[in-house]
């Protein structure tokens, strides 16, 4: 009846893991109960779980992606204070059952669960206001594609509590991953959830590509889209070629794991090594898919706050463009080791160094762009310029990995880790945070603390520095990633700095919190009235914060790049020429979370071999899936006189602020 | 955004870029072509896996040995002649010719479901003389790589069911007949995707 779920599958005997289930269990209790309690529960339905607008959509994700960093930082601070202990003879507290499962969860989630909804979530919400368009290509689809990204959270979380997560790292290499070494529903558990956050992406890929290259507005063409823009464009193709790959790759574990298939296992002729040529081929894309739209986030950064165009437009371009073409050539340098043989080895290493080419030409052109500028320090700034310098040490170490001789030194050692906690900190995190200050007075209207911001910049840089760069030593010296504990105690004082180090970036998520909550009740101080708090020199910045669920009451027309610094210029930014007409926007749809709610009941039951309940789910889906295609009524009309109403407001408020005499 | 904004022109002098946003047909049929890319990726690394363990046999059975190349040419030409039909019918539904459309619709229907059973016999047949997906590498990446263009095809059987009934409650309304044309692109893709399948895995077995 219920497959191999019992009540063994929960770990009464763990008390850490039924310690914090308990914790997470009121605080979620709490929070829902507060919800009803505010009668909240109507205004959540309508106005975000059911929203196809674009940029709910988007804050949905950032939502989504600082809740699991939580998650995330949760399992890196374990593994730090048990390495920080587990020196000579201490075996630490975590038994090595248990830190596998932390180390794999801490790597699939900060991947798929905390950078993608990160990066996704800031595309969604700033591609069509700096496209000048109403909304995505497929609104509707963008909403299934976030539900699904949060089913596949649900997932990862469930496994927390009921049965077990992998323990095989986060690629889940076979034969480990196989059910001969891996019995348990640990893998089957990361299979499930990312095969649906997967199609989730694939699918908010799909529709962000459209929505580039076939929804701008008049007059923006290829060579006057803003820069953020072509970087989400090569991400979004990026996704679109890689992702389906790593949906056949899982297909063929799962295939192997659930009838006895021979792809990845010792026997029969599978052969493993086809799997990890296949992972990286979406693995290494992968890292362009994050790291591209946080250089475009640098970019329109540190244009806005030196007042000046980008240098370096088209090289730009080039250089976004070259990588996402080089992205796909480079995969075997995860696995030198193989054996594949010098003139391979060689091939791949050459094609790595390459790509540090258009890396550089990006790095100068933030540079030049800066150089001779007048450079207000503000938040997002302060995360542009530490970006600048981490990014750089993290490329070289990444240059010097790619001589396979090298590699062959630093395989698989905690320099390897260094080396890419060093691009992913220092490139997507701190792009993701320039992002998330930069566009959230766009957002909700106001800007975040500036203080507090800048707290929370010097506590990751410096967090990053102590946690990562004794990590370069270590793995010199021979510690090896994934290690639970080690017998020569020389390593502990440098394990002992990097916990400090995590300290500190703790205390830096901590006043993400604070800042959040401090910005919200100050909300009145930082209000933006004008739309434009930045000064900013793109579309997003010329409808009003928060924008109208139609963005734009006008279409504007585009004649240059950096548009709204032309409008501006020429002053004719807020000329409201033909009087508001009839808005159309799409209707909001229960049909994501209704998806998603199935596909949690297919994924679950798969997992636990429940067989009825997966096709239970399967139905339910695609009654869904019928009924909303029978439907015919997909936009509502909003009257011309609400849409002059809102337009007037914003003039008035705008007025207002200008008289004021704003900064 | 489906709605057409009256303060849009659409002037022919200009370059297509830079001419605003596409009408929904045009953004609706891109889309679906960027899914379609995304499929064939999705084949493209079961037929990269394919090829490199189409030798691994474990000393089971050969591609040589197991593959009736008559009875899959006639299973090819099903399909492509189904891919033909689904033409005739696509042209039909451009027209709104209601009786033209499910006549070839309904021939593309029945072609496909020959091919989705002649398939199936292959795949009984194999598994029933001992050389199920389980027997070697071989044999798993054969099956996964058929299969999944057979379960393409089945599901596009099911969309077309869905799609007769949809023309025949709602009419050649835009959105049905936009569907039409992605189930179109659809079928035709799996085509092009079974010329791969008939030219590496049948006519490379030696």
């Amino acid at each position: 009846m219920f497959g191999r779920l019992s009540w063994a599958a929960i770990p009464f005997d763990q008390p850490i893991i039924m310690g914090t289930g308990a914790v997470l269990g009121m605080v979620l209790f709490t929070v829902l109960l507060l919800i009803g309690r505010k009668g909240a529960w109507p205004y959540l339905w309508r106005e975000w779980i059911t929203s196809v607008d674009h940029k709910r959509i988007g804050v949905m994700y950032m939502i989504l992606g600082l809740v699991m960093l939580i998650r995330g930082f949760s399992d890196a601070i374990m593994m730090r204070t048990q390495l920080a202990i587990a020196a000579g003879h201490a075996k630490g507290y975590l038994p090595p059952e248990h830190y596998d499962q932390v180390f794999t969860a801490h790597g699939t989630i900060m991947i798929f669960f905390v950078a993608m909804p990160f990066v996704v979530g800031l595309m969604n919400f700033a591609v069509p206001l700096q496209l000048g368009v109403r909304d995505v290509a497929f609104p509707k689809l963008n909403s299934v594609s976030f539900w699904l990204t949060a089913s596949g959270v649900l997932l990862v979380n469930l496994s927390l509590f009921v049965g077990e997560f992998a323990r095989t790292g986060w690629l889940a290499y076979p034969p480990l991953s196989e059910l001969a070494y891996s019995p348990g529903v640990g893998v089957d558990y990361y299979l499930w959830s990312l095969q649906l956050s997967g199609v989730g992406t694939l699918l908010a890929g799909i529709n962000l590509t459209t929505t580039i290259l076939k929804m701008r507005a008049p007059g923006m063409g290829y060579s006057r889209m803003p820069i953020f823009c072509w970087t989400a464009l090569a991400s979004n193709l990026l996704i679109v070629a890689a992702f389906p790959v790593l949906t056949a790759t899982f297909a063929m574990l799962l295939l192997d794991r659930y009838c006895d298939f021979h792809f990845f296992t010792n026997e029969l002729g599978g052969n493993p090594m086809m799997y990890i040529n296949l992972i990286w081929i979406w693995g290494h894309p992968e890292v362009y898919i994050l790291i591209l739209p946080a250089f475009g986030v640098f970019s329109e950064v540190v244009a806005t706050f030196s007042g000046k165009p980008l240098f370096g437009y088209r090289s730009m371009v080039l250089a976004t463009m070259a990588i996402c073409i080089l992205s796909f050539m480079v995969w075997l340098h995860h696995f030198f080791t193989m054996g594949a043989g010098a003139d391979v080895n060689g091939f791949f290493g050459i094609m790595t160094m390459i790509i540090a080419v258009p890396t550089g030409v990006k790095v100068f052109n933030w540079l030049f762009t800066l150089y001779g500028g007048r450079i207000q320090y503000t938040v997002p700034i302060y995360w542009t310029i530490g970006f600048i310098i981490t990014f750089v040490i993290g490329g070289m170490t990444g240059v010097l990995m790619a001589i396979p001789p090298a590699d062959f030194v630093l395989h698989n050692s905690l320099f390897l880790i260094a080396h890419f906690h060093n691009v992913a900190i220092g490139g997507v995190v701190f792009g993701a945070m320039a992002g998330y200050t930069y566009w959230f007075p766009k957002a909700f209207g106001f800007k975040l603390n500036e203080r507090l911001g800048k707290a929370i910049f010097w506590c990751w840089f410096i967090g990053f520095y102590l946690a990562f760069m004794p990590l370069y030593a270590l793995g010199l010296m021979g510690a090896t990633r994934r290690m639970q504990h080690y017998p020569d105690t020389h390593w502990q004082p440098l394990m002992l700095v990097a916990l400090a180090g995590a300290v500190v970036i703790l205390l830096g998520i901590v006043l993400t919190a604070v800042q959040l909550a401090v910005s919200i009740r100050q909300r009145h101080v930082e209000r933006d009235c004008s739309g434009d708090p930045w000064n900013g020199r793109t579309l997003e910045w010329s409808v009003p914060s928060p924008p109208p669920p139609w963005n734009f009451t006008h279409i504007p027309d585009v004649q240059r790049t950096d548009a709204y610094w032309q409008m501006k210029k020429e002053g004719n930014a807020a000329t409201a020429s033909a009087g508001p007409f009839d808005m159309y926007v799409p209707r909001n749809s229960p049909v994501g979370i209704l998806l998603a709610f199935f596909a949690v009941i297919s994924g679950f039951a798969l997992i636990w071999r429940i067989d009825w309940l997966a096709a239970l789910g399967l139905v339910g889906a695609v009654v869904v899936v019928l009924r909303e295609a029978w439907k015919t009524d997909l936009e509502i009309c909003v009257p011309a006189e609400r849409v002059a109403a809102f337009a007037h407001s914003h003039d008035v408020a705008a007025r207002a602020s200008v008289d004021g005499g704003r900064s | 955004m489906s709605a057409a904004d009256p303060a849009l022109p659409t002037e022919i002098g200009i370059p297509l870029s830079l001419r605003g946003a596409a009408t929904i047909r045009v953004v609706a049929g891109f889309g679906f072509w960027l899914f379609l890319l995304s499929d064939i990726i999705l084949f493209a690394a079961l037929f990269a896996t394919y090829s490199v363990l189409s030798s691994s046999t474990a000393g089971g059975p050969t591609a040589a040995e197991l593959f009736d190349k008559k009875h899959v040419f006639l299973e090819t030409m099903c399909l492509l002649a189904s891919s033909v039909t689904c033409g005739f019918g696509s042209l039909a539904v451009q027209r709104t010719d209601a009786r033209a459309m499910y006549l070839w619709m309904a021939t593309t229907f029945v072609l496909g479901v020959c091919f989705v059973a002649m398939e199936g016999r292959e795949f009984a047949g194999m598994v029933a003389s001992g050389a199920g997906p389980s027997h070697s590498a071989f044999l798993s990446a054969f099956f996964t790589l058929v299969g999944t263009h057979g379960l393409h095809v089945s599901l596009g059987l099911v969309w077309l069911v869905i799609m007769l009934l949809q023309a025949t409650t709602l009419g050649f309304q835009p959105m049905v007949s936009r569907r039409f044309f992605s189930f179109g692109l659809f079928w035709h893709a799996l085509d092009i995707v079974w010329i791969g399948v008939f030219t590496i895995v049948y006519l490379g077995a030696r």
